[in-house]
């Protein structure tokens, strides 16, 4: 039954001082899975892929990546994982070639040039190729550490919040090429604060405080929240969320489009607020978006999920 | 996995002469600094300084006089001119216008005639004793100056001494300074450019970020740190060639002893620097700290090494902690090979302490690279 988890790590603690990062976290992820790492800035994501790649040490807990054991195996489990850093940690003094090259080498491939161009040509990267990876823009630049990441065709995918600072063409571009490679059997683990992001994992795990909150497919996770919302159309909807914001019971209210969002865990008293209001508004309930979800746990972070 | 890879040993080579290709800064520096140092030294500094201002006071402009004062800018060192009164001697001395002053006394003819032996009062300005000290012993020569003037049974009478003291100044016969500095020069330029460089090369991987990536491939820390090390030693070899080639073609420098020989003991030495500003460069958290560690060192390799100030002339625990540093070593083996023609067996008690350094250092370069974030 383990045999098919690629992750699978129990009780992870980490912590700096007597700050606890990651505190007691268990985590499964099976092969072939794209796993959606959410929480809030400071919960512990960037902590808890460093410790399942051997960069950081755990103080307490344990597991296996890949089958290997996370603290003995940590330059085997290397050779298998791509990581993708947060901040682009590539040679910006280096062209994309010569990048790719160096982590061609450094990871002994044979055929180096040809693995080499073979990445180059399937990321789009070779109208840039001879390019310093400085001169390159964000999107051209998270494209080059993917490739670099991927070059030696790894099993397991780390990536860290990936596509921050972005523009949406190219996130979207890279999030097929990760679907593309998910296809191919590689499995990944990626951080990310965008919630279309999100949407698009099989499976999404949310933490706080270095603990694990709530998991499930995105669909599991707003269905299980137990959250309530209603959704309006009409006029002035800048006007009456700012008013629904400040009632009691409602924990959200904002404006997407066309659409009020209002959202909280009281139907009486979402019910009430809404009654309150002048009218012209016409309410339905709809389900709970992803995003209502998360933006609902990061406003209680210290509110334990079932 | 484990063990010494000499393929990803080349893989972060190539990176890394790549970088240093693509830093033209730093190579304009490499090759500015040996030639500026060595033009500055070969021609601005002078450990035997003549043509000091030298101040005359005196009031009776007689015969003897001249002769005396004829004397003393013959030996070279004294630039004399006369002086009006003590207030301007006084003020010369204290505003650093004036080195010396020459006070001769009043009648100084008729008292030389009588043979009451009269003394000249030369005021010198110590405070940097090495300025006036070779032209203060100059004086002791000058007394037999007025011999022709004087009957012969007023001359100094030279004492015949039952033995004299000849010296044979060996291996730089005319005694240029030029020629002591060129050899130390080589090991102090060494010095900053091989030290400085590789100080920055480990910590400037932490503070783009990039080491977080290297750390999680698999790279091992002995192949990171010989990969950053090479292109330097072809670099510190450029500089080399370059100081000796212009200390030969300008400054007259012989090389008595073997070349290659020379270029070993330097490779050992280039290597010695190297390990140590690797060292640095993975105990220090940021460039600011590795680059005080190296100014820290640096001080003690100027003045503690021979470079400055003569070696045996410090006291011995100057000396125990001189030897510590590669350069003191560095120094005498490119002094010896260069001006005296050593050869191996000569330079052997210094080329092990410079190897010793290195092991070690290396040894706790290895210990400290952190192979983890924590």
């Amino acid at each position: 039954m383990t045999a098919d988890l690629v992750i699978d790590v129990r009780d992870l603690h980490k912590s700096y001082g007597t700050r606890k990062v990651v505190d007691g976290l268990t985590l499964a992820v099976k092969a072939g899975e794209i796993c959606g790492f959410l929480g809030a800035n400071g919960s512990g994501k960037t902590t808890t892929i460093r410790m399942l790649c051997g960069l950081v040490r755990p103080n307490g807990g344990g597991g296996t990546c890949l089958g290997l054991d996370i603290i003995r195996d940590a330059p085997r489990i290397r050779l298998q994982v791509g990581y993708m850093t947060q901040r682009f940690s590539f040679y910006e003094d280096l062209t994309v070639t010569e990048n790719l090259d160096f982590v061609a080498a450094v990871y002994e491939l044979d055929n180096r040039r040809e693995a080499v161009k073979a990445i180059i040509d399937r990321m789009g990267l070779a109208d840039r190729a001879g390019q310093l990876a400085g001169e390159l823009s964000g999107g051209w630049k998270q494209r080059l550490a993917l490739a670099a990441c991927v070059l030696h065709k790894p099993k397991l995918l780390l990536l860290d919040e990936p596509t921050a600072g972005v523009d949406a063409k190219a996130r979207r571009e890279f999030w097929d090429l990760i679907h593309d490679m998910a296809a191919d059997g590689l499995t990944v683990l990626v951080s990310t604060h965008y919630m279309d992001e999100a949407a698009r994992c099989g499976r999404i795990v949310y933490l706080s405080d270095g603990k694990l909150v709530v998991q499930g497919t995105p669909d599991e996770v707003a269905k299980g929240s137990g959250l309530i919302t209603f959704e309006a159309t009409g006029p002035n909807l800048d006007v009456a969320a700012r008013t629904l914001r400040k009632m009691p019971g409602v924990e959200s209210a904002a404006v997407f489009g066309s659409a009020l969002h209002i959202a909280g865990m009281d139907r009486a008293a979402l019910e009430r607020a809404i009654q309150s209001l002048d009218g012209g508004l016409a309410w339905h309930e709809v389900p709970p978006q992803l995003e209502d979800v998360f933006i609902h746990l990061l406003s209680q972070p210290d509110r334990p999920h079932a | 996995m484990n063990g010494f890879s000499f393929r990803r040993f080349l893989a972060v080579l190539r990176k890394e002469w790549i970088q240093v290709r693509r830093d033209p800064f730093t190579l304009r520096m490499i090759i500015a600094l040996p030639v500026m140092q060595l033009f500055l030294f070969g021609y601005a500094i002078n450990a035997d300084p003549k043509h000091l201002p030298t101040g005359l006071l005196a009031v009776d402009h007689s015969k003897y006089e001249r002769t005396v004062i004829a004397a003393l800018k013959n030996t070279g060192y004294y630039d004399i001119r006369p002086l009006d009164s003590e207030a301007e001697a006084e003020r010369g001395l204290a505003d650093g216008e004036l080195l010396f002053v020459v006070n001769i006394p009043p009648n100084f003819d008729r008292s030389v005639d009588r043979g009451e032996q009269p003394a000249i009062l030369m005021d010198a300005d110590a405070t940097d004793p090495s300025a006036i000290g070779n032209a203060a012993a100059a004086l002791a020569a000058l007394t037999s100056a007025l011999d022709r003037d004087l009957p012969p049974a007023a001359r100094s009478a030279p004492a015949r001494a039952p033995f004299q003291f000849e010296v044979h100044a060996r291996y730089n016969p005319e005694q240029l300074t030029v020629l002591n500095i060129v050899p130390g020069l080589i090991c102090i330029v060494l010095t900053i450019s091989t030290l400085f460089v590789t100080t920055l090369s480990i910590t400037r991987e932490t503070e783009r970020g990039t080491m977080e990536n290297l750390l999680a491939m698999p790279v091992r820390p002995i192949e990171v740190m010989l990969a950053k090390v090479v292109p330097y030693i072809v670099i510190g070899y450029a500089q080399v060639i370059l100081i000796v080639a212009i200390a030969v073609a300008v400054f007259g420098l012989p090389v008595r002893g073997s070349v290659a020989l020379l270029t070993l003991a330097l490779g050992l030495f280039i290597a010695s620097n190297l390990a140590l500003g690797i060292t640095f460069s993975t105990v220090a958290r940021n460039q600011m700290q590795a680059i005080q560690m190296a100014q820290f060192t640096l001080l003690p390799s100027f003045l503690l090494s021979g470079f400055m100030f003569p070696f045996k002339g410090m006291p011995a625990w100057a000396q125990w902690a001189g030897e510590l540093f590669p350069v003191t070593h560095a120094l005498r083996i490119v002094r010896g090979i260069l001006l005296k023609g050593n050869g191996f067996a000569e330079i052997a008690p210094d080329l092990w302490p410079i190897a010793v350094f290195t092991l070690a250092v290396t040894l706790v370069a290895t210990w400290s690279y952190r192979v983890t974030l924590d």
